[in-house]
């Protein structure tokens, strides 16, 4: 490696070409900011920045052409791992889409354990996000007590379903758990404590000088860009975009539950926290309406195996905003078609407007206040010319031409034996 | 014989052992507090002398594109400097291992150093993180230090000595004046967080937009170097503040000395760490407005609050 060339002589005209140069930071894919991989290149003059380029794709895993050669219960499982914090959210909206190709009623338990479910995972997403917050803010102290009091929800919620993150209460027809008349006072509980926490947080986000100085005026989204590029959920909702698919187009137990949908003006992040602060509050007030209403019967109608021809496009309003699920039946067990459009998707293009004039240490909380969800986000777009020949592969194909691959470049994984393992 | 003595006050005791160990001690105190405070086990005692001890075993990478020169002098700079500092500090008695006339200035300029070499060290890394870093170590370094210089010199003025040790003397013979210098302790507390990078002022090494700053590129022994160093500076800024602004119980006998110079100096580290609990990290440019708006003002108060006192007594 050859020595770089002296320093240039600084002189009165150095420093004033200097000031307009334009140096390019980049955040991600790897980054400390960055809690998945995705990349920012941040053109910076000064401080301030001068341009955003965002490009994804470094987490894509294939899971909707994963979908197409499974069966459709296995696809429940599939789909729930889109992502690791609105798990539940994934596995409704692509419940619901086919309970509707197939005409399937619920029976009313069964939607209001979905309700509830999901208004759970509302608390521990919003609870998350909070944290994060506050970290990328560096106000780690918020960070270590959300995520200790999200903690009883996530106790809660493994109590319910059996697991913390990944629930696996959907069914087709209906939900695989009954939530036990016992498990009712705990809830309450629960609720109860964190909605106190919660008192706590709305207090310091209103009084705590440092975090609104480090939240107010950054990240701005006026009501007509957000409505120009599409945002959706807390996002929208902070800059006065009136809509919440729970309201809007109501699905599981909502059109039978009284809340209402938390909007501010701020258009800010601090707007943001706000409504997210605003939302864990109505929340609260769901879940206490569900347990009072909670009716009884069955949790499940019996299900058939094969799907009829048809198509739907599914709704749902996750902690992170509007997901939506397409799914098209063709009579077999197997979808012919899974598509989803997470949330993240829909508020990423508002990005790079609001991190417009700002400064190199708002990138982060910008980005964090849309609450992304980038594995959620990835999907494969190819372009093909028309010349050359199309090639789909089928699950398997691909899994056999990774060993291949492997095989050829020395590595047998075949010969490998696992002790303890049975067979083999 | 004589040289030997000062050999040995330089090396172990109070020198630079003593100041080490301190230094690993604030560290621990510091960590602990803070994880408490946030509802946490945090670290056991012995932590950050492991941290040292495992970052002295890794191998230490030096980037291809790094002044090799300056990369790994940097770190011991900032060492050296800051026990270099620890020297002229009176600490549980008025008589500092050296001291003269003005050593109060030369002490401010050898604690400026390592925020120097923060700057040279990151700059020379060559790394775009580093880079930045670097450029906002020093232009923090203009927001905090002239406050800082500023709150320093006002207790000097009012004893009319520019000696730490002169300054001890002076409040030692007139017991409870130091109250008329309790604005500038605070002013001190505040651009000490400054000097130190913490929490609100830690934006040159704020993790979540360039990584670790002017260190993104240290690993292995120069950083084990720079850990040391940042250790010791808040230990060496501490007495500082001690001595200037909290100049009581330097009378009494070693033993009771030492506790209660170890007890003041527990209590401005304990007030640092709740300051680094209760804040989010201000952007450069907040800093730099808090700092010349609010900060600076109270200083230069502190400054006529003498002079005035000195009038009238």
């Amino acid at each position: 490696m050859p020595r770089l060339p002296p320093e240039p002589r600084v002189t009165a005209a150095s420093l004033a070409a200097d000031a307009d140069r334009v140096v390019t930071v980049p955040i991600g894919p790897q980054h400390p900011a960055l809690k998945e991989p995705e990349s920012f290149m941040v053109d910076l003059r000064g401080e301030k920045i001068d341009a955003v380029r965002m490009r994804f794709g470094y987490n894509h895993r294939g899971i909707e052409k994963g979908c197409e050669q499974r069966s459709y219960t296995q696809d429940l499982y599939l789909v729930e791992r889109v992502c690791g914090i609105c798990s539940y959210s994934h596995s409704t909206a692509f419940v619901q889409a086919v309970e509707e190709i197939a005409g399937l009623e619920l029976p009313p338990r069964a939607r209001y354990i979905r309700t509830l479910i999901a208004e759970l995972e509302r608390i521990h997403s919003h609870l998350l996000w909070l944290g994060v917050a506050g970290h990328e803010i560096g106000f780690d102290t918020l960070l270590m007590y959300t995520w200790r009091d999200r903690e009883q929800v996530m106790i809660l919620l493994a109590r319910l379903t059996g697991n913390r993150v990944n629930y696996g209460m959907n069914t087709l027809g209906g939900v695989r758990r009954d939530i036990a008349a016992e498990m009712m006072p705990l809830i309450l509980k629960v609720v109860d404590s964190l909605e106190e926490r919660t008192k706590t947080y709305i207090e310091l986000a209103l009084t705590e000088q440092t975090l609104i100085q480090r939240l107010s005026h950054v990240g701005k989204l006026s009501k007509e860009d957000a409505l120009r590029l599409g945002t959706v959920g807390p996002t929208a909702r902070a800059s006065g975009v009136d809509r919440d698919a729970r309201r809007d187009d109501p699905y599981a137990a909502y059109a039978e539950l009284s809340f209402n949908v938390v909007i501010d003006d701020h258009c800010d992040v601090y707007g943001r926290t706000i409504v997210r602060l605003g939302e864990l509050m109505e929340t609260y007030s769901i879940i206490r309406q569900i347990l009072k209403q909670m009716p009884d019967g069955p949790i499940a109608t019996k299900a058939p195996r094969r799907i009829p021809e048809g198509e739907a496009v599914s709704r749902y309003e996750a902690p992170r905003g509007e997901d939506v699920h397409y799914v098209r039946g063709n009579g077999s067990e197997k979808p012919e078609r899974v598509k989803v459009r997470a949330p993240t998707l829909a508020n990423f293009s508002s990005v790079s407007k609001m991190l417009e004039d700002g400064y190199l240490a708002d990138l982060p909380i910008v980005i964090a206040a849309i609450d992304p969800c980038f594995s959620c986000t990835d999907r494969m777009v190819s372009l093909r010319d028309g010349s050359s020949t199309r090639r789909t592969m089928t699950w398997d194909e691909v899994s056999r031409m990774g060993i291949q691959w492997h095989k050829e470049r020395g590595l047998d994984l075949s010969t490998l034996r696992i002790p303890g393992s049975a067979g083999e | 014989m004589n040289a030997l003595l000062n050999l040995l006050f330089i090396l172990v005791f109070p020198g630079m052992l003593f100041l080490l160990t301190l230094g690993l001690a604030g560290e621990y105190v510091d960590r602990k507090l803070y994880a408490r405070l946030q509802n946490r086990v945090g670290p056991p005692w012995f932590q950050p002398l492991a941290d040292v001890f495992k970052l002295l075993g890794k191998e230490s990478v030096i980037p291809e594109e790094a002044d090799k020169r300056m990369f790994t002098m940097a770190p011991v700079f900032a060492l050296a400097t800051v026990i270099a500092a620890y020297l002229y500090i009176p600490l549980w008695n008025t008589t500092p291992i050296f001291s003269f006339q003005g050593d109060l200035v030369v002490v401010l300029y050898l604690l400026l150093i390592p925020t120097l070499t923060f700057f040279l060290g990151g700059w020379y890394s060559r790394s775009i993180f580093s880079t930045l870093g670097a450029v906002r170590s020093i232009t923090q370094l203009f927001a905090y230090e002239i406050p800082l210089l500023i709150a320093l010199l006002s207790p000097a003025l009012l004893a009319n000595t520019w000696s730490i040790s002169g300054i001890a003397v002076y409040y030692g013979a007139h017991p409870w004046r130091w109250m008329v210098n309790l604005l500038g302790f605070c002013v001190g507390l505040v651009t000490l967080l400054g000097k130190l990078e913490r929490v609100p002022f830690d934006a040159p090494e704020a993790e979540t937009e360039i990584v670790a700053g002017s260190f993104t590129e240290y690993s292995g022994r120069f950083l084990a170097f720079f850990r040391l160093a940042i250790d010791s500076e808040a230990i060496v800024s501490s007495s500082l503040l001690a001595a200037v602004f909290l100049p009581f119980g330097l009378f009494l006998p070693v033993w009771l000395g030492v506790i209660v110079y170890l007890a003041k100096l527990a209590g401005i580290l304990c007030i640092l760490a709740l300051m680094r609990t209760l804040f989010a990290r201000l952007r450069m440019d907040q800093m730099i407005n808090f700092c010349w708006r609010y900060v600076a003002p109270i200083a230069f108060l502190q400054v006529i609050i003498d002079l005035v006192v000195k009038e009238f007594v």
